[in-house]
């Protein structure tokens, strides 16, 4: 299994780590209610697809990523710096 | 009161030679990570000024032996060899990091073959050329590596994993030498 850097290139596997969903880039205001935390913190999708996970390049240049990965098949269809969404979400929002 | 010696990270344990590669440590004197607080480019021009080399883009390096600037990670290089000028606080965070890495060569035409067998990336020279540099594994240990010459490359690892470093390079040494 490869997993393409966006500062690296295509990189092993054995170099990242796993850290898990996508959604803690997704932190709630701290004064949001109290089932806006709680699902925050413990409720996640389970899903046979597509998923949008963070993993971490620490055995390479350090960045953290999103990796959006097929959890059938594996195939990772896309992998951006998780700094870049972070930002685009903000301009959204 | 105990005298105690300054001794280099890789002292007693190099060089070793077997077959055509030889391994030395390098003791390049003062490493000093810069980290830019906002355009690269102003650091790149105050890098200009002070040593006379640019600030290296991802997976490269600039300057030459003896003033040195490598890629170090997301949003890092490692300035090698001068002692950073203060005009660079201006524009990054300064960080002195001489005694955290053991700094070695790895020289010879069987170099890129003894690599092969540690690091998961394709070192050859098509790929990989003088000036480049990657962050990634030597085994099991966080590495930084750096094409020197078409025959030597630079790794660098935690100081404190100098001894694991040379033992494991040795063992690839011996298994491509016996090979030749
Ligand atoms: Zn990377």
């Amino acid at each position: 299994m490869r997993i393409e850097c966006p500062m690296c290139g295509s990189r092993d596997r054995r170099e990242f780590y796993y850290q898990g969903a996508a959604v803690m880039l997704a932190r709630p205001d701290p004064q949001a209610h109290e089932a806006d935390w709680e699902a925050y913190l413990h409720l996640r999708e389970n899903p046979a697809g597509p998923t949008r996970e963070l993993w971490q390049h620490d055995g390479g240049c350090g960045a953290w990523l999103v990796v959006t990965r097929d959890t059938v098949s594996h195939q990772i269809s896309d992998t951006q710096l998780a700094a870049d969404v972070k930002r685009a979400m903000g301009k959204a929002s | 009161m105990v005298e105690l010696k300054q001794t280099s990270p890789c002292a007693g344990l190099l060089p070793v030679t077997l077959g055509d590669v030889t391994m030395s440590e390098l003791t390049p004197g003062q490493m000093t990570c810069l980290t830019a607080f906002g355009d690269p480019a102003d650091l790149s021009a105050a890098l200009e000024r002070a040593h006379g080399m640019a600030l290296p883009g991802p997976n490269r390096s600039s300057g030459k032996q003896g003033a040195r600037c490598i890629w170090f990670g997301r949003g890092d290089v490692l300035l090698i060899g001068p002692a950073p000028d203060a005009a660079l606080g201006a524009h990054a965070a300064v960080v002195d990091l001489s005694d955290a890495w053991a700094t070695v060569s790895l020289k010879g035409a069987g170099a890129v073959d003894v690599l092969a067998r540690l690091v998961p990336l394709d070192l050859r020279e098509g790929h990989f050329k003088r000036g480049h540099t990657a962050r990634s594994q030597v085994m099991h240990m966080q590495a930084s590596v750096t094409r020197l010459a078409s025959d030597e490359f630079m790794i660098m690892v935690f100081r404190s994993m100098a001894g694991t470093l040379v033992h494991d390079m040795k063992q690839a040494m011996a298994a491509v030498a016996s090979r030749r």
